[in-house]
């Protein structure tokens, strides 16, 4: 029983359907900071991760469904090692993996009746910030290139206005985390306390020798937190004694 | 396959499917040329020029942690290929393999290795035991065993710091991919019977780090007295061997001026008493 559906109503309806997925999970936020780029997603799982390492310098961040975007995560882990091996360390680039993933996003979502129920960040952090790149890819493989912050899923649009309340540009680690918890508190509305067990938090840290990746995890994690949370009770801009006091922000 | 891969743009299905988290089975299935496996090299004419040989590696443990050193030259036949090569290879945080043997397979190996460490590493969201990875290394070398054959002899040595353990451990090997825990210490590589038995005599179970390193480029000092393919720290040139440390804050090339001092110590030493130190009789 043959029926006409227009392309541009089945376009819409995958694309809806791919929102609608997306938005029923809970956020990710990346932000620079003064020393590299920073990785928070609201995350109850301490093994399933959200956030990972694909390479030297790289680094990605995903929302939406967990099988989906695993795999996208391993196809990219296997096309940095194999390119990486083939050629050299350096010739691995966040460009090149946001393109591999922007292709195969858009060939799944054109070809396939089920569009991936995914949004994921890639981003390599450069010698200076200036050269740091945070790509953003959609369901549908358009690529964004993202500067000084970013939210991706659930309430995007609340989170991101949370963000910009309180982003300010080479703020130091301790700021930029709590700048990303007042970020993702405001999800759905609602105002909720985020705790050091449902943050899943890692850091591509410009001045790390070999890889810069590193998760924040544990006592350090509760530490940095603490920290951020005194640093607004002060609210003053008075800077904290916590080390990030020499920003000139 | 990977030509149609970097025509379409878009990861082929290999790269999805869950398959292995080892980066060379991977590799195996979907770019098989990619890996240095040389099986139907010609098994006729010798091999001896075809790639340089590469000398003394020593390894000791210390409480905390392990070090690794070694010569920086060269040989192909009796010819210096190269004054100042590195054959320590930092694998991950918490290990480096050292290579004796064909330099041109050794590199190539020690650089699988370290791909494929990582490889596990971000896709399990944690590293391999230290075990796993010796073990994994002892595959490895069996693979390349028909090359072994043919002349193409490469031993690796791995220290590594086993963090469920707390300390340091060293494993080395055959070419066939045996696989033996040493304790202490141990010294690969045409000087190594020289360095050996200045490790004997120097060695203590309580050596600080720097005096590990001390010890490690006396043994050295050793080989290249007696073995003209392993050099001796070249203070003309400022080329001084390669020391790597391993503890529980991960891995650590000591700088060259570090080990610079370290070697000039040495050799101040040696020109009082060109035999080095001594042991005492009991």
């Amino acid at each position: 029983m043959p029926f006409y559906v227009s392309p541009e109503q089945i376009m819409k309806d995958k694309a809806d359907y791919a929102r609608k997925g997306i938005a029923r999970g809970r956020s990710a936020v990346v932000l620079q900071y003064d020393g590299g780029i920073l990785f928070v997603a609201d995350n109850m799982s301490r093994t399933l991760h959200k956030i990972s390492e694909l390479y030297d310098r790289v680094a990605f961040a995903a929302v939406g469904r967990y099988n989906e975007f695993e795999n996208l995560r391993l196809a990219g882990v296997r096309f940095a090692d194999m390119h990486g091996y083939t050629y050299d360390r350096s010739d691995v680039t966040g460009q090149m993996l946001a393109n591999a993933y922007a292709q195969t996003l858009g060939a799944v979502f054109t070809e396939s009746n089920k569009p991936w129920e995914v949004e994921i960040v890639v981003g390599e952090v450069g010698d200076t910030p200036d050269t740091d790149q945070i790509y953003r890819i959609t369901f549908d493989g358009s690529v964004v290139d993202e500067h000084d912050f970013l939210a991706m899923g659930g309430s995007a649009e609340r989170v991101t206005a949370a963000l910009r309340e309180r982003y300010v540009k080479n703020a130091s680690l301790t700021e930029a985390l709590q700048v990303a918890v007042h970020g993702l508190a405001h999800e759905n509305g609602e105002r909720r306390e985020l705790q050091a067990t449902s943050l899943e938090v890692a850091v591509l840290e410009r001045s790390r020798p070999h890889r810069k990746f590193r998760r924040i995890q544990g006592d350090r994690l509760v530490r940095m937190l603490e920290q951020a949370n005194a640093a607004v009770e002060e609210t003053a801009p008075q800077t904290p004694d916590d080390g990030g006091a020499t920003d000139g922000v | 396959m990977s030509e149609a891969f970097m025509g379409s743009g878009r990861l082929p299905s290999a790269f999805m499917s869950p398959g292995t988290s080892s980066f060379v089975d991977f590799l195996n299935q979907v770019s098989p040329d990619r890996l240095p496996n040389l099986a139907d090299l010609p098994s006729n004419g010798s091999p001896a020029h075809l790639t340089p040989e590469a000398t003394t590696i020593v390894a000791m443990v210390f409480p905390g942690g392990v070090v690794l050193a070694g010569d920086r030259r060269a040989t192909s036949g009796n010819v210096i290929a190269n004054r100042d090569m590195d054959k320590l290879f930092r694998t991950d945080e918490f290990s480096a393999v050292a290579i004796a043997g064909a330099a041109g397979i050794g590199i190539e190996l020690a650089r699988l290795f370290q791909v494929e460490l990582e490889h596990y590493e971000k896709r399990e969201g944690r590293p391999l035991s230290l075990e796993g990875k010796a073990n994994r290394l002892a595959t490895m070398i069996r693979s390349n065993l028909g090359l072994a054959m043919q002349g193409f002899v490469v031993v690796p040595l791995l220290v590594g710091y086993d963090t469920a353990r707390g300390e340091g451990r060293i494993f080395s090997y055959d070419p066939v991919g045996g696989r033996y825990e040493e304790h202490r210490y141990h010294s690969i590589g045409s000087g190594s019977t020289y360095a050996r038995g200045a490790l004997k005599k120097l060695y203590r179970d309580d050596l600080t780090e720097t005096d590990a390193a001390l010890v490690a480029l006396q043994a050295l000092y050793d080989a290249a007295d007696d073995d003209s393919a392993t050099g001796g720290p070249d203070l003309h040139r400022k080329i001084y061997p390669l020391v790597d440390v391993i503890t529980e804050d991960g891995h650590r090339r000591m700088s060259s001026e570090e080990v610079e001092s370290l070697a000039e110590t040495v050799v101040a030493g040696r020109s009082e008493r060109p035999d080095g130190p001594t042991a005492p009789v009991r």
